[in-house]
């Protein structure tokens, strides 16, 4: 039994069927629990004040930016290596919710910034890069609702999406060179977060588990949405001669 | 590959398409400048690498979608793609005659744009050197984003969307060359840089256009 | 409901706008889901119906 089993269509179907009710229910519960107990549960920060609170969203959100980026380049690289259709539509699935997660990250990061920093915007090398992920976002999703040919589209995304990661990365050494020392970004980093009190520590933790847990199920339900059209659209074409 | 090379700079020339309306796009746009932040030569003179280079960068993106969408629509591609020539060849030759008909103009024509916005005597020739090379990768990194989109109809658009995002980097090293020499400091860091990343461009994008041609002749 | 001192609007609207963006990805999300359940649905009764 090897993990390639599942990239057959029907069996995922009946895989992500069974997981997908279970998902639901533990991403609600964790996003919940989390939620409440960093909004309701947790003291003020004795510098930041109230705003603290912003964390549990801003830190989950921009780490599932980043991280939903990546998975969507493994997903493409099996496409273009093994050619397995479930790979390259869980990474069609996957981009919406990497776009939401980037848009929560920025603008829940822009209302911390106002008090912190008093100021929404700053060309932070942190922010600008995020910007510039948002934008690769945007054209990756703009690329898959292009092209009608589904293999084609599914081959032309992953390439994109392979030569932009590369992109992704040199902008942010870039932005980084451009601005360097000119604003504090780690000021508000993750690096810091981690050895914040104990606290904010566990709610965090707990909100970040409902966040990959909520981008899990959605990236199931999405796929599964995905794999449904691709049937649809072949027995019509099989449909069609008559 | 050579034949390739001559015959689409021919093309170019002769349709005078791409190749006139970069550097008109250039100029209308340098000119633009005054009138939208007025005429203060201060002002001007800080802001002039910068413009200098997204101009030149928005003017090679508009002729990005000339590289194959006539010959794709004419069959030409085709014929290309089954003869012994490698589609990484035909990606390179393509970008080369781009580059030549679009990016070398540009970095001829920037120093006199540059002088109508008042860029400082030191500037000229990091100007010059960052344009030369820095539009090599311009026109690489441009020519896969118009591989990708051959197959779309009226794909400008996306194409921008595309293509943009992908040239970041080059923009902040081209402009950073450019604006540190004119604050004292040295360009040579960011400019080698920008080479490098032309270099990379030139290897490498090739062989991904040519693999995003493949899935689209498919 | 805890006391938000000064920077109660900040926080408030960090949450509202991070709770209107995932509800409605969820809700896209199902939709979507739905009516591509529903399409199929109606396609592979329409083969069956032409004895394919």
């Amino acid at each position: 039994m090897s993990l390639w089993e599942y990239a057959n269509p029907v069996k995922f179907m009946a895989l992500s069927g069974r997981i997908l009710p279970a998902a639901t229910v533990l991403s609600a519960a964790c996003l919940f629990i989390g939620l409440f107990w960093g909004f309701f549960l947790t003291p003020d920060d004795y510098k930041q004040g109230s705003t603290v609170k912003i964390i549990f969203l801003h830190v989950p959100s921009a780490l599932m930016a980043i991280n939903i980026w990546l998975m969507m380049l493994v997903t493409s690289l099996v496409w273009l290596v093994r050619r397995h259709h479930v790979s390259a539509l869980a990474a069609r699935a996957a981009a919406p919710i990497g776009i939401t997660m980037t848009l929560i990250a920025l603008f829940t990061g822009a209302i911390w910034g106002k008090p912190m920093w008093g100021t929404y915007w700053a060309w932070d090398p942190r922010l600008t890069s995020f910007m510039i992920l948002f934008v690769f976002y945007l054209g990756y999703i703009a690329l898959w609702q292009a092209i009608e040919e589904a293999d084609t589209a599914a081959d032309l995304t992953s390439i994109l999406c392979m030569v932009g990661s590369v992109f992704a990365l040199l902008s942010r050494y870039a932005v980084n060179f451009w601005n360097q020392g000119l604003h504090q970004g780690a000021s508000l980093s993750v690096d810091q977060e981690t050895h914040v009190d104990n606290a904010f520590y566990l709610p965090l933790v707990v909100c970040i588990a409902g966040f990959v847990l909520l981008f899990v199920t959605l990236v199931l339900l999405r796929t599964r949405t995905h794999i449904r059209q691709r049937r649809a659209q072949a027995l019509m074409v099989r449909e069609a001669p008559h | 590959m050579l034949a390739l090379f001559k015959r689409d700079v021919l093309l170019a020339f002769r349709s005078g398409g791409g190749f006139g309306l970069a550097l008109a796009f250039f100029l209308i746009l340098v000119m633009f400048v005054p009138f939208g932040v007025g005429t203060d030569r201060a002002i001007l003179a800080r802001i002039a690498p910068g413009i200098l280079w997204i101009g030149a960068l928005l003017a090679c993106l508009l002729s990005l979608d000339r590289i194959f969408q006539l010959d794709a629509e004419d069959g030409t591609l085709d014929v290309l793609a089954t003869s012994p020539l490698p589609l990484e060849g035909i990606a390179a030759a393509k970008a080369a005659a781009h580059w030549l008909t679009t990016g070398l103009p540009l970095t001829i024509a920037a120093p006199f744009l540059g002088y109508l916005l008042g860029l400082p005597q030191a500037g000229y020739l990091w100007l010059i050197l960052s344009l030369l090379t820095g539009t090599v990768a311009l026109s690489f990194i441009g020519m896969f984003g118009a591989a990708l989109t051959v197959g779309v109809k009226r794909g400008g658009l996306l194409l921008s969307l595309l293509v943009l995002p992908l040239y970041v980097p080059t923009l902040i090293f081209g402009a950073l060359t450019v604006v540190r020499v004119t604050e004292g400091l040295e360009p040579l860091s960011p400019w080698m840089l920008l080479t490098g990343l032309s270099l990379a461009s030139v290897v490498a994008m090739p062989v991904v256009g040519a693999m995003a041609l493949r899935a689209n002749l498919r | 409901m805890p006391d938000l001192g000064k920077y109660a609007a900040d926080v408030l609207s960090a949450y509202g706008v991070a709770a209107v963006l995932l509800i409605g990805l969820v809700l896209v999300s199902l939709r979507q889901g739905n009516q591509a359940k529903r399409e199929l649905e109606a396609q592979e009764a329409r083969l069956r119906k032409n004895g394919k």
